[in-house]
Formats: C-alpha cells, structure tokens, sequence
C-alpha cells in the first residue's frame, strides 16, 4: 500500500548542492529585478521561486522520495491556491469589459 | 435478551468515572458525546435568537425590537447555528463516535488533537457567547465590509476571534479524519467497502482542510481593517469590498458542502438498513461526495451575483452552479433507486430519511433558481434565498441528523428511544418546518427582503403562518430533547444490533467497549451486504 | 489485543511503528498545505492590488531595503540546509550531529528575526507603518501604499510568528534530543519539525521577490 521511504538517507553532498542552487538562485532573482524585462518581470521571479520551492521540496522535504499520496496532497495544495487565485482574478481581470457601470 | 453478565459489563461510559476523566479523555466516543452536549447547546442558542426573530415579524411594524437589535438577532442566530451547531454537528458527534468503528479502528489517528478540537469549539463559543452577551454583533453573519470594518459599533472583533479559534477546531477533525481513513483501516477494508458515511465524512474533511484556512485569513484581514485602518477592504483608502466578498465565500460556500455532505452519509446509511438492500450505485454515490467537495469549491461566486463581480464571472459561477447539483441529484436518484424492490421498515430513522430526501430536493431545485444569474437579480437578498437554504440545511441537515441520532442513540447509549414518541415527533418536526419555511418562498419571490424587520402590510399572513410554524417546530425540536434524556434512565436495553443491520460499528456490543473491538476485525464482504440477513427481524420500539 | 510492547514510542491507537510514522508524515502535510490555503488569502489580496496598483507598489517596494531583504534569504536558505542536515543526522542516529545542526538553525533563524525587527523599525522611524501616523512621500495616492505596507506588515508578520513557532519547537527538538529521545528507528518529531521548517522557509522564497522585487529597474 506504502512505500517505506525512511530508510532511504540522501548524501551530505546533495544537499550542499541543493543549498548552493538555491543560493544562485536568489542571486539571479534579485540581479534579474534591476533588468527591464517589462512584464515578463513577474514571470521571471515567480518561476525563478517556484524552482527554489521545488528545490527544497524534493531534497530539503524528501518529496523526490515520497509516497504517491504525499506527492498528491502537496499537488492538491497547490492546485488549491491556484484555484483561489485565478477563479478570483477571473472576476478582476473582466470587469468593465462590457462597458455596463458597476459590471 | 440482555443477560446479568452484560448489564455489569464495562463498556466505553462505565469504565471511568469523574469529571477528569471526560475532560480529559482521548477515546473518540466520549468527544463525541463532548461534542453531542456542546453544540445543542449553540442550537437552543440560535433557536432562541430564531423565536425573537419570528415573534418580531408577526406584525407589519415590528415593534419589539428596535431595527438595532433586530440585525443582531439574524446576526446572532446564523454565527451561533452555522459556526457552532451545523459546521460541527455531524462530523463531530457522530463522525468521531463511528467512523473509527465503521472502519474497524481503535480510535482515529490523532486522539489528542481530536480532544483539543473539542477545547477550541467551546473556546471559541465562549468568544461569541460573550460578545453575544456584550451586547451583540449586527453586521450579519456575512460580516460584509465596510460595515464591518469601517463602521459597525457592535462586537465584531470579539465573534470574529470565536469563529477563527473555532475553524481550527473543525481543520483539525478535518485532519484527523483524512489520515485516519487513509491509514488506520481494518485488514480488508478496501476504499470501496467503506460505509458512504465514511467517504461522506471523509469528503467534508477535505473541504474543511483546503476551505476553512482561508476564513481564518479573511478574519484576520478583517481585524487588521477595523483595528489599523489599513485600507484593504475600504473603498475610500483605495480598497475593495468585494475582495472581501471573494475570500469570505471562497470558504463559506463550501462550508455549506461542509454542511450537507455528512448528513447525505446519514442518510446512505438509513435507506439502506431500512429497505434492508443494498445502496444502489455505491461507486456512484462515493464518486458523487468526492465530486461535491471539489466542484463545491468552485461556485462561490453565485453568492457575489449583485456585487459588481464581473458579468463574465457571474456566467462562469452560474454555470459552475448548476454542475454542481448533479452529483447531488444522482444521490437522490440512488436513495430512491434503494428503496425499489426493498423491505421498507419505516422506524423513526427511515421517517428522518424520507423526510431528508423530499426537503433536500426542494431545496437543492430552488438552488438552481438562485443560481441562474437573471432570477437570482429578482430573489436575491429575499426570503426565497433564505427559505432555500433553510430548506437545505433544517430540511435536510437537521433532519438527518436526527436520523443519525435515533438510529445510533442504542449504540451509544445501549438504549432504545421510545419509538412512539420519536415518530410523532419527527411528524411534528416535518409538519411545523414546511408550515415555517414553504411561505418564504412565497415571501421572497414577492419581495419581501431579508434581514428586515418592517414589512408591508400584504405579507403579514405569510409571516404569521411562518411564525406559526416555527412554533411548532420547537415543539418538535423539544420532544427528542426529553425522550432521549428521558431513555437514559428508562428506556429499553438495546441489543448489540437492533435493526438487523450491516457495518462494523453493530457487531460490537451496545454501548460498545472503549478499544472498540476486542480483536482487529478482518473485513471480507462488501458494504451493505444484506444478502445473508434477508428474514431478520428489525427491533422496533 | 496487538501487542504495544516493542516500543514505549508506539501509541495505543496505531498496530505498528511504520504506520504510526506514515500518519504522523501525513498529518503534518495536511496541516502544511492548510497553511497553504491561509497564507494564499493574503497571496490574493497582493495579486489584487498589485494589478491594480503597479506604479504605487513599484514605488513602495523600492523603499525596501533589497540588500538586507537578499542577505536575510539566503539566511533563510542557511537554516533550511542546516535543518535537513540535522534531519540527516537523526536517520543515522548520530546524536551530537543533530543537537549542533538543530542549534545553528535556531541560531540561524533567530538572525533572520532580527534582522527583520530592524527593517520593521526602520520603517516605522520613515512612518510607512499602516495607521494614524503613516505617510509615503514617494507617491500622492496614500491609499494604495498603505495597502502595499499594510501587506507587506501582515505577511512578513505573518510569516515571523510562524518563525517564533518554528523556534520554540526547536528548542523543544534540542532538549529532547539531549534527553536521547531520538535515534535511527525513531526521529518522526525531527523529521515533521524540518516539514514545518521548509514549509516557513517556501513561504518567503516567495514573499521576497513579491515584496522587495517590484521593478526594482525603476528606481536609479
């Protein structure tokens, strides 16, 4: 039913790696910010976080050996925000469309 | 027969005494019972609010109440019944009482955490009890800004912080039923051999995990806005009151699911013991739950139809409503689809079912009234909306829980109701709901509005018929309150399985030992199988 | 009856070690995705305004200090290492190993607590703190750059109590620790504490570029 992940110990190294990465990370995003990249601003920094968040994810929270079902409630939770985000931003996004006071 | 040894038998009630060892127990069947007090409690509480507000509408101009009051009573009555006595209800009493049974477990995952939810109910009614008592809060139970930001004088904070400490209460049942039907199931006790009260109860739990974190959120924005001015929700500082809309039935909507998924689990249970069959569909009905908790989460927007939400929204929301009654439709499809060709025994519980299924469908069908966008323009903010949710949640939820409650009363009590009574007064309780609630259809569709207490004079014999009705339903209401009370003491020793039915939870003495099983049982037939028990008798009365 | 006696560990609700841990594991996501849902509330209010306010947000964030904002990340990022490495530690039993990791992720953690007390007071002495006395002299619209600061308090805010929390249940890990409460066979409280760890650690992987990296090519 469950795969027994517990006994699986990730190297010193990998995680030194993984560390590093996020470091590089946060110093591309942070010199990226002061290039003019118009709207693709936003994206940059949020993939450019959503990779550190899948870094410390499936090394720092053991995600990469994980059972389905862990990997299915941190997809759900995601999938959840998401749903807030972009149903509510359905409504901003559309008002005054119809050039209708107050729709 | 009950035999001596059985009557000195050490069962879950017995085996410690003392107040300590209620407060602080960690077998799930006495916070169940925890739960059982605390939350009729809150329902006398809202009910008391529910009669002021229903003796104030007999006449056209009020009169009892100043307008004042008046909001803080419709106030009043859905924080106390929504947040304090529907949110927890089923879940909470019979879901902790049963599911660890109907599953085949000791007690859910987490027993501690399960008794702190208990502590964080009656934390946070303590909040809204004295903010209640304070002088009250009049900003509806929708809290909409920026009246309750910015310009209400009541006690918002003080309802606001019951609510946030009594949403955790119900995350955390919510947490503790998912892992423990994920992981505490009997040896054969595959997904699809589960009770639907357990994929019921599951379902909710899932709604309150992903839905109520988000309330909590929204009321503390909601405390930062009345307390620092910050502007988020205040049109004059730049803000929107909408964005409080969006985030507060983002959770409340599916706070309703919350509502009536666990009562539908109910009532799974009852149509199948007492047509004695078989629920016809099983993976659909199980499908149809995890369908209403999904889909649930994705229609909150019809509540948002009159706001200046866009029109493109208000269509994507509409049509999303209406999707999400199908899988409730297909429920009631296979409720009836049971009841063909069964052997229907009609003991109080099944009088609760059918009573279940003809208000629920009346109030899911005026459901896809409000949800189309160009009737909702007309009722919205009328007694058509209230009726319809009154339909739902009295009609429905209230109805099965009292189902739940009589057909489980003699395990958790290892005593019968006394059945006469009991169906009268679930007639009574049928009879003064439909006689409170079928004429604000009428009201609201001739707008009359809701959360007003003066009224033109042509709706008053409406109104006194509702009030009328209401009156009658507390009589129906008082009647299980006594019997049951009363059966404590004197009503008839119940067998480990009265009514001949299938499940864990009734091959296990009456009441049952506090570990629940004496040895881990092994699960090797399907659920509701009743193909062996055809001929038993069903103990009645 | 199951037989309870293999371990004063194991809990009477559960029949084996294992399936205690997987649902001790489970329950600790469950709750980690429902401060997911609670953080996303204020996740939403910034998308809202932002799209509605770019210019004043750009503003209001380049007043930030994105130095100290970048310097405090990486901070961040440190502790996140040195608890992973104590979780390590724990699923090889090494004692002494965890107790040292777990302090520098204390010590760590802490250092970001207080370099963050220092811009909030920073920001105070400016009056960009939301209320009675705040006023931005970088924009005319005070409306929306309190709303900026106000989400920038409420989620960094936010976001710090989760850290005291997280601190306090080091503390909690360490003393247990020296008591020899953990070992190879048994380290679920080391291991849920780094989830919980990681998760607050995500949370401003996040809220650093939303808050100090708003068109920073603006400001000269």
């Amino acid at each position: 039913m469950s795969e027994h992940t517990e006994h699986q110990v990730d190297s010193a190294l990998t995680y030194v790696l993984v560390f590093l990465g996020l470091i590089a990370l946060t110093v591309i995003t942070t010199a990226v910010a002061f290039v003019d990249l118009g709207p693709f601003s936003v994206v940059a920094a949020l993939a450019i976080a959503t990779c550190k968040m899948l870094l410390v994810a499936l090394f720092f929270m053991h995600v990469r050996h994980s059972t389905r079902l862990t990997r299915l409630v941190m997809a759900g939770g995601l999938l959840w925000l998401a749903i807030l985000i972009f149903l509510t931003l359905g409504d901003f996004m559309t008002r005054g469309v119809v050039g209708i006071p107050g729709r | 027969m009950i035999t001596a040894a059985e009557q000195t038998r050490v069962d879950y009630l017995n085996e410690s005494y003392g107040i300590k060892s209620w407060l602080l127990t960690k077998d799930h069947k006495r916070i169940g019972l925890l739960y059982l007090a605390t939350i009729t409690l809150f329902f006398f509480l809202g009910g008391a609010f529910a009669t002021l507000i229903r003796v104030e509408l007999l006449t056209p101009q009020g009169g009892l109440v100043s307008s004042e009051t008046y909001n803080k009573l419709f106030t009043m009555h859905g924080v106390a019944m929504i947040f304090f006595f529907l949110i927890p209800s089923i879940p909470a009493t019979l879901g902790n009482f049963f599911l660890p049974m109907m599953i085949g477990a000791r007690d859910l995952a987490f027993p501690r955490i399960n008794l702190l939810s208990w502590y964080l109910l009656v934390i946070g009614g303590l909040f809204a009890l004295f903010a209640m008592l304070a002088g009250g809060v009049d900003t509806g139970w929708t809290f909409y800004t920026p009246y309750s930001t910015t310009y209400s004088n009541s006690w918002v904070i003080a309802t606001a912080v019951g609510i946030f400490i009594a949403g955790f209460s119900s995350i955390l049942t919510g947490l503790n039923f998912i892992v423990t039907v994920h992981r505490m199931r009997a040896p054969g006790m595959t997904w699809f051999r589960l009770p639907l009260f357990v994929w019921s109860n599951y379902a909710t739990a899932l709604i309150q995990v992903l839905g109520t974190p988000v309330l909590a959120v929204t009321i503390v924005l909601v405390f930062c806005e009345r307390f620092f001015h910050i502007g988020i929700f205040d049109p004059a500082l730049g803000g929107d009151p909408v964005l409080f809309q969006h985030l507060f039935w983002f959770y409340s909507h599916p706070a309703v699911y919350i509502m009536v998924l666990p009562a539908m689990g109910v009532i799974s249970e009852l149509v199948s013991v007492f047509s004695r069959k078989q629920v016809f569909g099983y993976h659909f009905v199980a499908f149809s739950s995890m369908a209403i908790a999904v889909l649930g989460f994705l229609v909150w927007g019809h509540h948002l139809f009159v706001s200046t939400q866009s029109v493109y929204a208000g269509m994507v929301f509409s049509f999303l409503s209406y999707f999400v009654a199908i899988p409730s439709a297909i429920k009631v499809f296979n409720w009836t689809a049971t009841l063909y060709k069964g052997s229907i025994s009609y003991a109080t519980p099944m009088l609760y079912a059918f009573g279940f299924v003809g208000l629920f469908t009346i109030g899911g069908l005026t459901g896809l009234f409000v949800a189309s966008l160009g009737i909702d323009v007309h009722v919205t903010d009328t007694y058509f909306v209230v009726a319809h949710f009154h339909y739902i949640m009295v009609g429905g939820t209230i109805m099965a829980y009292l189902g739940g409650l009589h057909y489980w009363w003699p395990k958790m009590t290892g005593r019968m109701y006394p059945e006469l009574w009991a169906r009268l007064s679930a007639l009574v309780i049928f009879l003064g709901f439909n006689l409170t609630f079928f004429p604000q259809f009428i009201l609201g569709y001739l707008g009359m509005p809701r959360r007003y207490h003066n009224y033109p004079p042509e709706f008053q014999v409406l109104h006194v018929l509702s009030t009328a009705g209401a009156s009658v339903l507390a009589v129906g209401y008082l009647m299980p309150m006594i019997y049951f009370i009363w059966s404590l003491r004197y009503g008839k020793l119940a067998p480990a399985n009265p009514w001949g039915a299938s499940g864990l939870e009734w091959k296990t003495p009456s009441p049952p030992p506090l570990h629940n099983f004496d040895e881990t049982p092994v699960v090797t037939q399907e659920a509701y199988d009743y193909s062996g028990v055809i001929g038993e008798e069903i103990e009645v009365g | 009856m199951a037989s309870h006696s293999e371990s004063l560990a194991l809990r009477e609700q559960f029949d084996t070690e294992a399936q205690q841990k997987e649902a001790s594991t489970l329950g600790m996501w469950i709750f980690l995705i429902t401060e997911v849902m609670f953080f996303g509330g204020m996740f939403l209010a910034y998308t809202v305004y932002r799209s509605w306010y770019p210019h004043v947000f750009a503003v209001a964030s380049s007043s930030l200090n994105v130095y100290i904002g970048a310097a405090n990340t990486v901070v961040l990022l440190c502790s996140s290492f040195t608890m992973v490495m104590a979780v390590r530690a724990a699923q090889l039993g090494k004692r002494n190993a965890i107790i040292w990791f777990l302090i520098l992720t204390l010590v760590l953690g802490g250092v970001f607590l207080g370099v963050k007390a220092y811009e909030w007071n920073e920001k105070f002495v400016e009056h960009h703190v939301p209320g009675a006395g705040f006023h931005f002299e970088g924009v005319p619209q005070q409306g929306p750059a309190q709303i900026f600061f106000s989400l920038y308090f409420a989620m960094t805010g936010l976001h710090a109590m989760h850290m005291v929390v997280g601190v306090g249940l080091l503390i909690f890990l360490i003393v247990e620790t020296r008591k020899g409460k953990y070992s190879a066979s048994y380290m679920t409280p080391v291991d849920l504490i780094g989830l919980y760890w990681h998760f607050v650690d995500i949370i401003w992987i996040f809220l650093f570029p939303l808050l100090y990296l708003i068109d920073r090519h603006l400001k000269t």
